[in-house]
């Protein structure tokens, strides 16, 4: 029998799955594992985080982790509400920048002709490389010389700037005609024009995933807390959150510390499984040539 | 480099307004990513304690990451490198295979199943540590050592987060679990948009299975995807660290799990070091430079498909 050439991304089920399937499985709930204990392990009753042997799943599940970490929160000096406060100003101001500057810079590499053009690309496709836990301590000085150290500043624009989102919203820029454009300049429109009312509605999906990519750098970062930001009352959710994992090593500390990293955990989700179509979309262009 | 398609927009060879819509981009970068990184180099050649002003010492620092710096050289290199071999690589044809076969399935079975690979990696920052813990608790109450107990596999509750002899392989099973990034999704949409006329053709030239389809006709048409995954993985490999000092502490139980982001903080927020964890940063820069220009090799110059 000829091998015809199977399809990707098949449409309907058929039984040659089965054994793709059954070789993925184990490795997809090992991978969720980790995950589905977190879970389990933030809704469980004290008698069950003390238990022996240790249990996987809850039984009881109870909200009593949750109290208590908002209980704990109270006698801290600074209440919760304020480090929520700065985690969602400092995501929002630097999501919001973010896409900003890199939908900017995406349209003038993409579309705009000037000199430095390819010099900057290329710079830019270099910086894909950079690993920012390398250049901690000189991003200090900058910060500090600059006196921006314990300000909102100091969370929001070391993260602004990601060659990567920069890279993979420009491979979709390049994806729009450049009929489109050329017709809007006809009828007498200029350059801001056309980004704002041609190229913004059309790489909406790459925004939506630059937007992901920036989220989920902002709002689990701990280095700026950690290094940038002196002032306790300065710091964001996700230092406080580790701070209480880590301060508590006690059992009951345990489950307070899960049920912080499920929340810190569920709004990536949230927003990841919201906007997965515009990711895949992007993805497509992902490719360096 | 993007092959740029000529421009017919903007009939002037240098259009100002370029420099203005990239302008705000290009200073966040400037300030937070290029000159810290020069700034880098130029500490790497000085003596600096962060509170007295830096004094030249030449090649001093890179001097001693040679010769003198025993931890570095028996410890650290070797853990990164494994790490970085078995995270990045393995961890990239790991993410490779399974996009493969995620993609020959059905369009439900495959998005809850890549949500359910890619979610590890969106933990990457989160206080994730409690899991770990529990998990790897070295009495028996933790549930690694409760489970091999009650399989009769070993009779006393092994001390995982101490014993150096577990350390770098739970920190490596760590790094795998959380591995399926960005680079990830690129390699399913990548799969996913290869010509199916290829696949039909490749059937008439004599391609007899899945495998093979694999190696002639699904890679060499989605390089491009298959380079982005590969920097990815790079980068992922090489600027882990910071979460696992978290677990270990720093330096970690006889340097087990000692990774060269966990040294250079170890010198530059611990013993104010700055020159010589300013060298270590720059040789960090290097070696992902170096992978990447491996992975630039196997995908890039090769184009005779």
């Amino acid at each position: 029998m000829a091998y015809k050439g199977h399809r990707i991304n098949p449409k309907r089920f058929e039984l040659s799955q089965l054994k793709i399937i059954c070789i993925v499985l184990p490795l997809v709930i090992f991978m969720a594992l980790p995950i589905i204990f977190i879970i389990n392990h933030a809704f469980k009753p004290m008698e069950e985080l003390f238990a022996f042997p240790p249990t996987f799943f809850v039984r009881n599940a109870t909200l009593d982790n949750f109290t208590s970490l908002i209980k704990a929160s109270r006698t801290a000096g600074i209440p919760m509400s304020r480090y929520v406060f700065n985690s969602l100003i400092v995501t929002v101001l630097t999501i919001f920048l973010s896409l900003l500057f890199t939908t900017c810079a995406a349209f003038a590499l993409s579309k705009i002709r000037f000199r430095a053009k390819y010099v900057l690309m290329d710079i830019n496709q270099m910086a894909i490389m950079f690993v920012g836990t390398a250049v901690l301590i000189p991003r200090y000085l900058v910060i500090s010389f600059g006196g921006m150290i314990d300000t909102y500043v100091a969370h929001i624009l070391p993260l602004v700037a990601m060659p990567v989102a920069l890279f993979l919203v420009k491979q979709f820029v390049d994806q729009v005609p450049d009929s489109l454009m050329e017709a809007a300049y006809m009828d007498g429109a200029n350059d801001f024009q056309v980004y704002i009312k041609i190229i913004l509605p059309m790489i909406k999906p790459a925004i939506a995933t630059a937007a992901i990519m920036v989220f989920q750098q902002v709002w689990t970062n701990m280095e700026t807390s950690n290094y940038f930001v002196n002032d306790d009352s300065m710091k964001t959710l996700t230092f406080y959150m580790n701070t209480l994992a880590n301060a508590n090593n006690t059992v009951a500390g345990q489950g307070m510390a899960a049920a912080a990293a499920l929340i810190m955990f569920i709004p990536n989700l949230v927003l990841f499984i919201l906007l997965q179509n515009n990711v895949m979309n992007t993805m497509a262009h992902s490719g360096i040539k | 480099m993007a092959v740029i398609k000529k421009n017919k927009i903007a009939k002037r060879a240098d259009n100002k307004n370029g420099y203005l819509f990239i302008l705000p981009y290009a200073l966040a970068f400037l300030v937070f990513i290029l000159i810290p990184v020069l700034l880098a180099i130029v500490l790497s050649f000085t003596n600096f304690n962060a509170i007295e002003f830096p004094s030249w010492v030449g090649f001093l620092n890179y001097i001693t990451v040679l010769t003198n710096d025993e931890i570095f050289m028996q410890y650290v290199l070797p853990n990164t490198i494994v790490y970085a071999l078995v995270v990045g690589v393995g961890g990239y044809i790991l993410s490779f295979v399974l996009a493969w076969a995620l993609c020959n399935l059905t369009k439900t079975v495959r998005t809850v199943f890549a949500l359910i690979l890619y979610s590890p990696s969106m933990t990457a920052g989160v206080a994730m540590t409690v899991v770990w813990k529990v998990i790897f608790s070295g009495d028996q109450t933790g549930l690694l050592n409760s489970w091999l107990m009650s399989l009769g596999v070993i009779t006393d509750p092994i001390i995982w987060l101490i014993n150096a002899d577990y350390l770098l392989p739970i920190i490596i099973v760590i790094g795998l679990w959380s591995s399926m990034g960005i680079g990830f999704l690129s390699l399913i949409a990548g799969i996913l948009n290869t010509d199916e006329s290829l696949y039909e053709a490749g059937a008439i030239d004599g391609i007899k299975n899945r495998f093979q389809e694999m190696i002639y006709i699904t890679i060499p048409s989605m390089k491009p995807q298959m380079l982005f995954a590969a920097v990815m993985s790079i980068v992922n490999a090489f600027q882990a660290g910071t979460i696992y000092t978290l677990l270990t502490g720093n330096p970690s139980p006889g340097y087990a799990s000692q990774l060269i982001v966990n040294h250079i903080e170890d010198y530059g927020f611990q013993r104010y070091e700055m020159g010589y964890a300013a060298a270590l940063s720059v040789v960090l820069l290097l070696m992902v430079q170096l992978f990447s220009k491996a992975a630039n090799k196997l995908f890039v110059e090769k184009d005779e498909y």
